[in-house]
């Protein structure tokens, strides 16, 4: 009895440890990638780095004015497109999706999740840029929104389907018809985790490059249209780490900063938004 | 058909509701077998048996609230004023909108005030001023004798209240739409016995110009509010079929089926 209980608790104590080192190895991970673009990005991230748009080669200072203003139209385009539709889709999923079109549409949608970005790029290539003509901020857009909208249709779906058919009921016998009682019912109560996974969504989407490079293409001047290339700070990070002036790499430095803060600053959001829904605030 | 001379007859004898050889399944498992009876226009009627002999499941038949859980399905006539609410082309949001129901579990909305609950009925509807809501609603909740203990927090949740407290909101909710037929699936199961009192007491307000059907498992209450009894239990292969159906006096004091008589006087059940 006494050999059970001992070995019991060393195993109890030896997977402790080990799921202890696990965390530890994961917050470390993070802190050392905040941590070092951090230390690498922070002294260049200033006023002008933020107002300045990026100078010529050889002349000090500038920044990026233009990308970042890029990437919050290419954001708030993608948006515009994605969260409407992945929403509707989501809804379409939970209330009808239980036969063949809906199991259909739910392995598009999870293939879609596990497409790699660069596929989902060149395939709007193919489809716009070419057809266009030219390289745009709408092309960028729609591609951004391509990868946003599995990701809002399932979180959508998840959440309708965790309210519980209680609540439907209680609508329906109130002689409330299906529709008003998706709207004003059940959407409401799935609310807070289709916020939440629709700022995943966004955030996941800034910070990509590679379909931005058959699309937005970048530009040096400024944002001159939705049907003209736009600049975006992953596209010049990536143009300026992979070049060979100390100046551009310290500017990369800073977007990357920037481009990790935001991330961070939703996932923070998320957090604080959850934390209220579950939580005893009323 | 009888219900056809019904409107020849006195006031208190008319039918409300006619049900006729009503059968509801859920999947493969039938839960009520061919079940008739004619609910009575401004009288409440009680439905009693054992847990699981399909009282429920009836009540949620009568305003097609059966057919919206997956799988679930019902056939069969139920003639609400001589029109069956069955037919092909009967909208059953009409049919829900005039008979309104009350449900065993407590379910307000969570996302929603105690105002808001008693009011989505009304403001998920129609155009109403939101004056004549306040109105509606405080109506509602006093007839549901909740008000005294919620108009100082009608902006609060409504799933915040106490379990009864939730039960009688849920009540003020389906009065709120003045519904000609008010289903209740064991009302007071949550409720104090002064909360159960004025419960009745509403019913037997209520039932001035509308028609009740309530479960309970309570048999005094059975007894003190309701003028017909029902009694159903379940059969061999377990559908649920109507044992007795008479005036409430008759079927506690001198019931026809011995095994009516075994279940009111508590022999199984
Ligand atoms: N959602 C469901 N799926 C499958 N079977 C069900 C479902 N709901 C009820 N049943 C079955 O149908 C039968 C009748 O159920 P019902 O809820 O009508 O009983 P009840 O008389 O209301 O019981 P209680 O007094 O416990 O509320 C039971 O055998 C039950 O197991
Ligand atoms: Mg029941």
């Amino acid at each position: 009895m006494i050999g059970q209980y001992t070995r019991r608790k060393v195993t109890n104590y030896l997977m402790l440890t080990l799921c202890g080192l696990a965390t530890l190895a994961a917050i470390a991970i993070l802190l050392l990638v905040v941590g070092y673009t951090a230390v690498n990005g922070l002294p260049y991230l200033n006023l002008e780095f933020i107002t300045q748009t990026a100078r010529p080669l050889g002349e000090p200072g500038g920044g990026m004015r233009n990308e970042i203003i890029g990437t919050l139209i290419l954001v708030g385009l993608a948006s515009a497109i994605g969260l409407p539709v992945g929403l509707l889709a989501g809804s379409f999923l939970a209330e009808y999706g239980d036969g063949r079109v809906g199991t259909a549409v739910r392995l598009v949608a999870d293939v879609l999740t596990g497409v790699p970005s660069v596929v989902i790029g060149i395939f709007v290539y193919i489809i716009m840029v070419r057809s266009m003509g030219t390289f745009s901020a709408l092309s960028g857009g729609v591609a951004l929104a391509i990868i946003m909208l599995p990701i809002v249709a399932r979180t959508t779906e998840e959440m309708m389907r965790l309210i519980p058919a209680t609540y439907r009921e209680a609508a329906l016998a109130l002689g409330i018809s299906r529709w008003r009682t998706i709207i004003s019912v059940v959407i409401p109560g799935a609310m807070t985790g289709i916020v939440t996974g629709s700022m995943l969504a966004v955030a996941r989407i800034t910070g990509e490059t590679a379909p931005l490079i058959f699309t937005a293409l970048g530009n040096r001047f400024g944002f001159s249209g939705l049907l003209n290339p736009i600049a975006a700070m992953p596209l010049q990070i990536w143009r300026y780490a992979t070049s060979a002036y100390d100046t551009w790499h310290q500017q990369a430095w800073a977007a990357s900063f920037l481009l990790v803060i935001f991330v961070l600053f939703i996932n923070i959001s998320v957090r604080w938004l959850t934390a209220r829904r579950y939580g005893y605030t009323r | 058909m009888s219900h056809e001379t019904d409107w020849e007859r006195p006031l208190e004898q008319r039918a409300k509701i006619v049900v006729e050889r009503l059968n509801a399944w859920y999947g493969p498992v039938h839960a009520i077998h061919d079940i008739s009876l004619t609910i009575l226009d401004r009288r409440i009627t009680a439905v009693i048996g054992p847990s699981g002999c399909g009282k429920s499941t009836l009540l949620r038949c009568l305003n097609r609230m059966h057919e919206v859980q997956p799988g679930a399905r019902a056939q069969g006539e139920v003639l609400l004023n001589g029109e069956n609410i069955y037919a092909s082309g009967v909208d059953p949001v009409t049919v829900r909108r005039r008979v309104g129901m009350v449900f065993q579990r407590p379910n307000p909305f969570p996302t929603m005030s105690v105002f808001d609950n008693v009011a989505a009925g009304l403001k998920l509807h129609s155009l109403l001023s939101r004056t004549r809501f306040a109105d509606t609603v405080e109506r509602a909740l006093r007839r549901a004798a909740l008000w005294d203990e919620v108009k100082d927090k009608l902006k609060k949740n409504g799933a915040a209240l106490s379990g009864g407290q939730q039960q009688r909101l849920c009540i003020a909710r389906a009065l709120a739409v003045e519904p000609e037929v008010l289903l209740m699936d064991e009302p007071a199961s949550a409720l104090d016995p002064m909360a159960t009192l004025a419960i009745e007491d509403l019913m037997r307000e209520l039932v001035q110009d509308t028609t009740i059907v309530i479960v309970t498992h309570n048999m005094q209450q059975a007894a003190r509010v309701s003028d017909k009894t029902a009694f159903l239990l379940a059969n061999a292969q377990g559908a649920g079929e109507l044992i007795e159906y008479g005036d409430t006096p008759q079927v506690f004091t001198n019931p026809k089926d011995e095994r009516t008589e075994a279940y009111i006087t508590g022999r199984f059940g």
